[in-house]
């Protein structure tokens, strides 16, 4: 008889009921895997129930229409004690966007100068660089917060005796206070001639592209794009009326009021998440950088470029390829270390998950809640990297 | 690491979901754990803190060891574990300890879709505000447009925004869990107002406080907080042997029997005494436990009066009056069901 070693049996061979046969055992074992799993899930549920049941506590989501009743300290959209758990919850969901999404764009731009740094020539700027990426690489980010919002809380004066760097900015312990402008329809058309710029910009660098291509003209495409959306942004101020109206921060009673005003909380956090991410994404671009083999650059040198159109046009679009991927799981990372926010006080999702938790005594239903958000951020986000990450790929021509 | 809250949420979530099913046997465990298991407050003076030598002392402590006396015999027979306000639930819903003397507040949610079960009230309280003199605030009134500093997962919390609400006025929290840090933030000047209960304001205000005298507690008390030693629901045993150990150290002191005198007791011809030191047999049996259980916490843990006393009365920092925690007989609402 021939026995078969390893790979599919040939075509046409006979399935025998044996336990020599290579695909009965297969299929066997994954019976089994499949039935260990399901066993076990339906352990976890089956006690999960017991035990809620035994203990006498209430389940479902029932209680996110009920009136929430605990203050929040800062909240993007309209919040009181007296809206529901639903609305507290997406008061935490907003304020962990938003933290994040700002972190990931500071830590972008701080981790690639940073990067770029730690690769120059200029030996100063490259050991300061590294001196930076090995500090925070190499503290805990829970450290690093307290260590951002104790500078806050001990080095800042209190609201009253409040420094003023700028005219009409006050730092203190309870934050930063700035101007804004009053709403007026200057500062609105301000902002549409400012978008129009920006389309304007788009379109016309499309067609500087197409005719560079074409012809080998190049045209000055940023001064261009700058002077639109400067220009057409001024013009909309001026067609407005030109307001100049400021709301000032002013002291009244215990604290400012007008203006706006910064929490040390988000400061701190914000401060924290940007200088320990930007540390890695510094690595990552310097590693994707060293990836490009010195012949490219020396073939860019060779054509006479300079060297900042180097980097820009030779190194910077070759090493994306690289850095992309790792790049994902930092924006991840930061977007989920963002939960840290709970030892210092902003009032992110897990922190008012957890008060909600607290005062309903519903913890499977609170840790499902965060669980699924945090699963929706982090896959948006993958799916979006892994998007770009197949745009910039290489494309073999 | 206590800031990790989602990690003990997750950690108790966990054990609720894999701890196999038992019905009703906290007690049993205990025994044969040989030590009780009390979820104590971080560091509150006077209720639960550690001393210098590192052994919890406090007015929740004695209670947490008046089980253990009650139980083993043994005031020493407790392990105590620190829990912070919103970790303290999961931690008894979960098992990891067996009972709650951790300043909570009775409440109607807690007693209910928590599924917790509340013994008598230890100590009477009510929520207070504290403010740095050098803000000139004499009242709770005047605190419009305030920075508060708050505890999250408290009444205390949710006591705060009612006031507000109701008085019309504007606030802004700071919510930090870990109590130390919630603390700093308050002394370094990043609030106007620190809000707890008014026992813990004094504590935090006569221990904590780099100079007492620099901050005062305002008149208004804006909520009751009756807070009681806390346990699961589903253990009538267990509870039962909590709330008759509270009420061993209420009807000791209503009685007259005090650890100095508590031997000369003994003799007493009173058959009330008698019954409730255990030299007529009965109150044990039917706990199920020792018939001297109560003559044991006078013995090594004391009556209500000298736990209090002890602990934040007028020979401590705290220097609290026994006001509403003084006897029904004095005009307080300390007061024991009779032990028959």
């Amino acid at each position: 008889m021939a026995v078969q070693y390893g790979g599919r049996p040939a075509q046409g061979a006979r399935w025998r009921l044996s336990w020599n046969d290579r695909n009965v055992r297969a299929i066997v074992y994954q019976a089994l895997a499949l039935l260990a799993v399901l066993a076990g899930v339906w352990y976890f549920i089956d006690n999960t129930l017991d035990n809620l049941a035994r203990l006498g506590l209430a389940s479902g989501f029932g209680f996110m229409d009920r009136e929430a009743a605990f203050p929040i300290g800062e909240s993007l959209i309209d919040y009181t004690p007296a809206d529901t758990y639903a609305r507290a919850l997406l008061v935490g969901i907003v304020n962990t966007l938003y933290v994040s999404a700002i972190g990931i764009l500071l830590a972008t731009v701080a981790g690639t100068i940073i990067g770029i740094a730690r690769l120059s020539q200029n030996w100063l700027i490259a050991k300061l660089a590294s001196v930076y990426v090995e500090l925070m690489r190499n503290t805990p980010l829970l450290l690093q917060l307290f260590f951002w919002y104790m500078i806050f809380l001990e080095l800042l004066p209190g609201a009253r005796q409040a420094l003023q760097p700028i005219p009409d900015v006050f730092l203190s312990n309870r934050g930063m206070r700035f101007p804004v402008p009053v709403a007026a329809q200057g500062w609105t058309l301000l902002l549409a001639g400012a978008v129009l710029g920006l389309v304007a910009t788009m379109v016309t660098a499309n067609w500087a592209r197409r005719r560079q291509e074409a012809t080998g003209q190049q045209f000055p495409i940023a001064w261009t794009g700058l002077g639109l959306i400067v220009g057409l942004g001024a013009l909309g101020w001026l067609v407005g009326g030109a307001p100049t109206a400021l709301d000032r921060p002013v002291m009244r009673g215990f604290n400012f009021a007008g203006g706006v005003e910064v929490s040390p909380e988000f400061v701190a956090l914000l401060l924290g998440l940007v200088t320990y991410t930007a540390a890695f994404i510094a690595e990552i671009v310097r590693g994707g950088i060293l990836a490009i083999s010195q012949g490219q650059t020396e073939a860019a040198y060779a054509l006479g470029l300079r060297r900042g159109m180097v980097l820009r046009l030779v190194i910077l679009p070759q090493a994306l390829r690289v850095i992309i991927p790792p790049m994902t799981s930092q924006y991840l990372n930061l977007t989920k270390n963002s939960s840290l926010a709970v030892a210092i006080g902003f009032p992110d999702l897990v922190h008012l998950a957890n008060t909600a938790i607290n005062q309903t005594g519903q913890a499977i239903e609170g840790i499902a809640i965060i669980m699924a958000v945090y699963l929706t951020i982090s896959l948006s986000i993958s799916l979006f990297m892994n998007w770009y990450n197949r745009r910039v790929a290489l494309v073999e021509r | 690491m206590k800031t990790l809250n989602v990690l003990a949420v997750g950690a108790a979530l966990a054990a609720v979901a894999a701890a196999p099913a038992q019905a009703g046997k906290t007690l049993d465990t205990i025994k044969q754990r040989g030590q009780l298991i009390c979820g104590v407050s971080q560091a509150t003076a006077g209720f639960s803190r550690p001393n210098n030598q590192g052994a919890w002392e406090g007015l929740d402590v004695d209670f947490c060891k008046a089980v253990a006396v009650a139980i083993f015999g043994d005031a020493s027979k407790v392990r105590y574990v620190s829990t912070t306000s919103p970790q303290r639930f999961p931690a008894l819903q979960s098992g990891e300890v067996d009972m709650l003397s951790r300043t909570t507040t009775a409440t109607l949610t807690r007693d209910t879709v928590n599924g917790f079960n509340f013994a008598p009230v230890t100590f009477y309280d009510g929520q207070g505000f504290m403010v740095p003199k050098k803000l000139g605030v004499k009242s709770a009134k005047e605190l419009n447009g305030a920075t508060v500093c708050v505890s999250p997962g408290t009444t205390t919390e949710l006591n705060l925004a009612d006031y507000f609400r109701a008085q019309k006025m504007q606030f802004k929290p700071v919510v930090i869990e870990k109590v130390d840090e919630i603390r700093s933030a308050y002394f370094s000047g990043r609030c106007d107002v620190y809000t707890t209960d008014a026992s813990g304001l004094a504590s935090m205000r006569a221990v904590d406080a780099p100079v007492p005298d620099d901050h005062i507690i305002l008149p208004e008390i804006i909520s009751k907080e009756p807070l009681a030693p806390t346990v699961r629901h589903g253990d009538e045993e267990f509870a039962d042997i909590v709330r008759w150990s509270v009420y061993a150290t209420i009807e000791a002191e209503e009685l007259g029997i005090g650890s100095t005198n508590l031997d000369q007791m003994l003799k007493s011809e009173d058959p009330g005494i008698k019954r409730f030191l255990g030299v007529t047999p009965g109150n044990g049996k039917a706990l199920g436990i020792d018939e001297k259980f109560a003559y044991n916490i006078i013995k090594q843990v004391g009556n209500y009066g000298e736990i209090f006393e002890r602990n934040v009365g007028k020979g401590t920092p705290l220097k609290l009056e026994r006001g509403l925690n003084d006897l029904w007989t004095r005009g307080g609402l300390q007061y024991a069901q009779p032990f028959r």
